[in-house]
C-alpha cells in the first residue's frame, strides 16, 4: 500500500485526503477511527500517532507520519501527480496562490468546520462568533472566485486546479450542515459544481453526486458549461 | 390534552450508557424543557428538571427519562437479550427537523438509490415492490412487512450487492425499529433502531443503535458504516418543508411507496400524538 490513512467518516478534513487520493488514483488503506461518538482519536494508540489529537493521520509506507491536511495534499501531488499540474512547483506565481489558499483552507476548518461539529454532533461551542467568523470567511472566498471568474477562470489559483481548490473545497460545500447556506454565494456554488465535475470526483455525506455525471444526457459536461465564461 | 402533554407520557433517551463518567454532567432539552444530566459514582444517572428528579431507565445500551409521573412502558425489543449479537449505540446527531420527520424517513424505502446511491440502492434498481402494512392490536404498533429492495451493499459486513428484506416497527412515536436480512446469518436478521429525543418541534437529537450479527467489522467500522448513511438522510430531513410533519391528507400526495409513512401519520392522528406534526391542509 502507498499509505495509510486513519479515517473518520464524517470528518472534512479526511474527506480532502481522500478526495484527492481518489483524483490522482492513488489507492490507499483506511483505518476506521471512532471519533464520534468514542472520542478515539483523543486516546491511545492514536495520541502515539498524533499527539494534537487530529484526524486524519497519514503514515507513509517509510513510517513518516503526516498530521496536518494541507501538507497532506502536497505530500500526495508530489508523490503521485505525474503531470505536475495539482502542485506545479515550476510555477511560482500558481504556487504562490496555492500557498495562500492552503493556509486559508485551516481557517475554513477552524469555523465553518467547528460550527458544523457543533450543530451536528452537539460539540460545546461558542457559536455565535465561529458562525461569524465563517460567514467572513465564505465572503472572502466568494470574493476572490468573483474576481477569478471575471479572469475567465473557475479555479481558486490560476487557470487550472489545484490541490487549493481541493484544500478549501469540503468545509465550503459542506456549510450546509452548519446552517449556512450556499444562496448568498453564487460564485462559490459554480466553483463547488466545477470541482464536483472533476473526473475521479466522490462524495461524503452532505456532498452529493451530479446526477448528470452518471447518465450524461448529451450535455456538454464541462465546468463552466452552466454559466458565462 | 395539549400536543406537548400527549409527548410527556413517553421515555426519551437522552445519553448513551457509559458515555459520562462518574461525576460528570451535561445538559440537554427534552421537549422544550432544560435537563440536568449527572453520571453517579455507581454508574447510574441522575436526571432532573427545574430541580426535580426525573425518573430514569437503562435500555438498549441508553439512559431513557421521562417527564411524566405516570409514563407508558417503554417499548419492547426482544432482541435485546440476544447476547450473542454486537450491540453498536451510534452517537447522538442533532438534526433541525420535526421528530415525527426523522422516523417517517427512517420508514422510507424508496429513497435509497436516490439518498444512499451504491449503498442501500441503485439505479436502475428503483422499483418499490407491494408490501404490508398493519395496526399490530396487541402492541398498538405500526408493522410494515414483506418488503424487499435491492442494495449494492446492505451492510459493513455484505460482499456485493443482495436482495434485502425489511420489515419495520413503530413502537412509539419517535422510535422506529428495522429488521434486515443479516448478510453474514440466513436464520437471523439484523436490527436497526432509531431513537428520537424531541428537542422542540422542530429540532431533534437523534440516537442511531443497532443489534448485529457481525463477527468480523470492527467497532468503529459498524459506527461509521451507520453514520454515512444517517448523515446523508440528514442534509434531506433538513431541507424538508414544512418542518412539521403534516398529519392530514392534502398537503403532501403520498404514493403506493408511501403506505408505511400513511399508515404512521394516521397512526400518529389516532392516538392524538400531534407533537411535531402540522394539523389541517
Amino acid at each position: 500500500m502507498s499509505f495509510t490513512l486513519y479515517n473518520y467518516v464524517l470528518s472534512g478534513n479526511c474527506y480532502k485526503v481522500r478526495l484527492m487520493a481518489s483524483l490522482l488514483k492513488v489507492s490507499y488503506e483506511a483505518v476506521s477511527v471512532d471519533f464520534h461518538p468514542g472520542k478515539a482519536h483523543k486516546q491511545e494508540p492514536l495520541l502515539k500517532l498524533n499527539p494534537a489529537g487530529t484526524l486524519p493521520v497519514l503514515v507513509t509506507a517509510d513510517h513518516e507520519i503526516l498530521t496536518e491536511t494541507q501538507a497532506m495534499l502536497v505530500w500526495l501531488a508530489q508523490q503521485y501527480d505525474v503531470d505536475n499540474t495539482w502542485w506545479p512547483a515550476h510555477n511560482q506565481p500558481q504556487i504562490t496562490g496555492i500557498m495562500q489558499w492552503l493556509a486559508f483552507a485551516s481557517r475554513l476548518s477552524a469555523t465553518v468546520g467547528e460550527l458544523r461539529l457543533h450543530t451536528m454532533l452537539n460539540k460545546p461551542l461558542d457559536a455565535a462568533p465561529t458562525r461569524a467568523g465563517a460567514i467572513k470567511a465564505l465572503r472572502e472566498l466568494e470574493s476572490h472566485l468573483t474576481e477569478q471568474r471575471i479572469h475567465g477562470h473557475p479555479w481558486l489559483a490560476g487557470s487550472s486546479p489545484t490541490i487549493a481548490d481541493i484544500a478549501c473545497f469540503p468545509y465550503t460545500a459542506l456549510s450546509p450542515d452548519a446552517n449556512i447556506e450556499h444562496d448568498n454565494y453564487p460564485a462559490i456554488r459554480s466553483w463547488l459544481h466545477a470541482v464536483r465535475c472533476l473526473d475521479g470526483f466522490i462524495t461524503m455525506p452532505g456532498i452529493f453526486e451530479l446526477h448528470t455525471l452518471r447518465n450524461p444526457a448529451g450535455a456538454d459536461a464541462s465546468p463552466l458549461s452552466d454559466t458565462v465564461a | 390534552m395539549s400536543a406537548r402533554e400527549h409527548a410527556l407520557k413517553y421515555w426519551y433517551p437522552v445519553a448513551m450508557v457509559n458515555e459520562l463518567a462518574s461525576g460528570q454532567t451535561r445538559e440537554t432539552v427534552l421537549l422544550e424543557t432544560p435537563l440536568q444530566l449527572e453520571a453517579t459514582a455507581d454508574g447510574n444517572l441522575n436526571a432532573s428538571a427545574h430541580k426535580q428528579s426525573l425518573s430514569v431507565q437503562n435500555a438498549f445500551d441508553h439512559w431513557w427519562v421521562t417527564l411524566s409521573d405516570n409514563p407508558y412502558p417503554l417499548f419492547k425489543v426482544p432482541e435485546a437479550a440476544e447476547t450473542d449479537r454486537r450491540f453498536v449505540p451510534c452517537g447522538v446527531v442533532r438534526v433541525l427537523c420535526s421528530p415525527l420527520r426523522a422516523v417517517e424517513n427512517f420508514l422510507d424505502i424508496a429513497h435509497f438509490p436516490f439518498v444512499h446511491t451504491d449503498v442501500l440502492g441503485a439505479e436502475p434498481h428503483t422499483e418499490v415492490y407491494k408490501y404490508d402494512v398493519k395496526i399490530d392490536d396487541t402492541h398498538d404498533e405500526v408493522i410494515a412487512s414483506n418488503i424487499r429492495f435491492y442494495q449494492p451493499q446492505a451492510a459493513k459486513s455484505a460482499e456485493g450487492g443482495i436482495e434485502t428484506q425489511y420489515i419495520y416497527r413503530v413502537p412509539a412515536p419517535m422510535v422506529a425499529v428495522l429488521y434486515k436480512t443479516c448478510p453474514q446469518r440466513e436464520d437471523a436478521m439484523d436490527v436497526i433502531a432509531l431513537f428520537v429525543q424531541p428537542v422542540d418541534e422542530e429540532t431533534c437529537d437523534v440516537w442511531p443503535w443497532m443489534a448485529l450479527y457481525d463477527d468480523t467489522s470492527s467497532m468503529a467500522d459498524l459506527i461509521q458504516f451507520q453514520q454515512f448513511i444517517f448523515l446523508q438522510d440528514r442534509t434531506i430531513l433538513e431541507n424538508q418543508l414544512p418542518r412539521k410533519l403534516p398529519i392530514d391528507p392534502g398537503l403532501e400526495i403520498p404514493t403506493r411507496a408511501d403506505l408505511t409513512s400513511v399508515s404512521y401519520r394516521r397512526w400518529l392522528k389516532k392516538r392524538g400524538a400531534y407533537y411535531g406534526a402540522l394539523e389541517g391542509r
